[in-house]
C-alpha cells in the first residue's frame, strides 16, 4: 500500500492552518462482490486512519465500505513545529502502513 | 360470450401491467431507512439539531463508487469550543455508518472532504458533536445514475 500526500501550503508559518489532502492505494472491498466462481470476495477495507504530528494525534478516522476505493481524504491541522507528519491506517486484514510527510514551518 | 369473456382477460391483463409500476417504487421506498434510529443512539437520546454543519454533495451523481463528499462545521476550534466528532450517515448503503472523524483543538478547521460509495439515491447525514455537548447535522439528498451495486463484478 502507498499513499500520496500533499500539504497546502507546504511551507506553513507557525499558527497557520494547513491543508493535508492523501490518497491512499487500497481496494476498499466492500464485501458484496462476487469472484467469477460465484464465491463472495471478502470484505477488506481500511477501518482506521490516524495522523500524527511529531508523535502527537491529530486526526482520526473511522472507514467503512462506504469510502471509495483509493480512500482519499482531506483533513485540516495546525501549523506548530517543524517535523514529520505520519499518516497510518490499517485494514480488516490486519495490515498496516503508514506514509510520512516532512513538515517545515518557519516563524 | 367469447368476446366477453376476451374482453374480460384483456382488462385483467392490464390491470396486472399496472401493479409493477407501483411495486417498485415500493421497494424504492422501503430501501430508505429511518435514520433516527441511528442519530438517538449516537447521541444517547439528546435530540440533533439541525444547523452548523454544511454538507456539500453534488444534487447527481454519474457514478456512485466515487462521490465527492465535503462536510464542515463552524467553529472556533479553540480549546474550549471544538468539535469533537463528525459522523456520516446513510440511509440506504448497506452500511449506514459511511465514516467517523474525530478532531480536536489542533485542528484548526472542522472540515473534511472524502469520496464516498453510494449504492443509490438516496440521503446523507453529516453529524457534528461538539464539545459543549450539542449534537447538530445536515442532510443532502442525492440521485445517483449508477449505484455502486452490492453485486457488482
Amino acid at each position: 500500500m502507498t499513499a500520496r500526500i500533499q500539504l497546502i501550503p507546504p511551507r506553513p508559518k507557525r499558527g497557520e492552518i494547513i491543508e493535508i489532502r492523501v490518497l491512499i492505494q487500497h481496494n476498499m472491498e466492500t464485501g458484496y462482490r462476487t469472484d467469477a466462481v460465484g464465491g463472495v470476495i471478502p470484505r477488506n477495507c481500511i477501518n482506521v486512519f490516524s495522523c500524527r504530528y511529531n508523535g502527537a494525534e491529530v486526526f482520526r478516522a473511522e472507514l467503512s465500505p462506504g469510502i471509495s476505493a483509493n480512500p482519499f481524504l482531506q483533513f485540516y491541522t495546525v501549523a506548530e513545529t517543524s517535523g514529520e507528519l505520519e499518516l497510518s491506517w490499517m485494514d480488516d486484514q490486519g495490515r498496516q502502513d503508514s506514509e510520512r510527510a516532512r513538515i517545515v514551518v518557519s516563524e | 360470450m367469447k368476446r366477453l369473456q376476451r374482453r374480460g382477460f384483456l382488462a385483467g391483463l392490464a390491470g396486472m401491467i399496472a401493479l409493477p409500476a407501483t411495486w417498485s417504487t415500493g421497494v424504492v421506498a422501503q430501501q430508505l431507512r429511518s435514520v433516527e434510529p441511528l442519530l438517538l443512539a449516537l447521541t444517547n437520546g439528546v435530540p440533533v439539531r439541525k444547523g452548523r454543519v454544511t454538507l456539500d454533495l453534488p444534487q447527481l451523481a454519474d457514478n456512485g463508487n466515487a462521490v465527492l463528499l465535503k462536510v464542515s462545521v463552524e467553529s472556533p476550534m479553540s480549546a474550549t469550543h471544538h468539535v469533537k466528532s463528525i459522523h456520516l450517515i446513510s440511509n440506504r448503503n448497506p452500511v449506514a455508518e459511511m465514516a467517523n472523524f474525530y478532531l480536536g483543538p489542533r485542528t484548526g478547521r472542522a472540515q473534511i472532504a472524502t469520496r464516498v460509495r453510494l449504492a443509490g439515491s438516496q440521503t446523507v447525514t453529516a453529524v457534528a458533536v461538539l464539545s459543549d455537548g450539542s449534537f447538530w447535522m445536515d442532510s443532502a439528498p442525492i440521485v445517483v445514475t449508477l449505484s455502486s451495486c452490492l453485486d457488482e463484478s
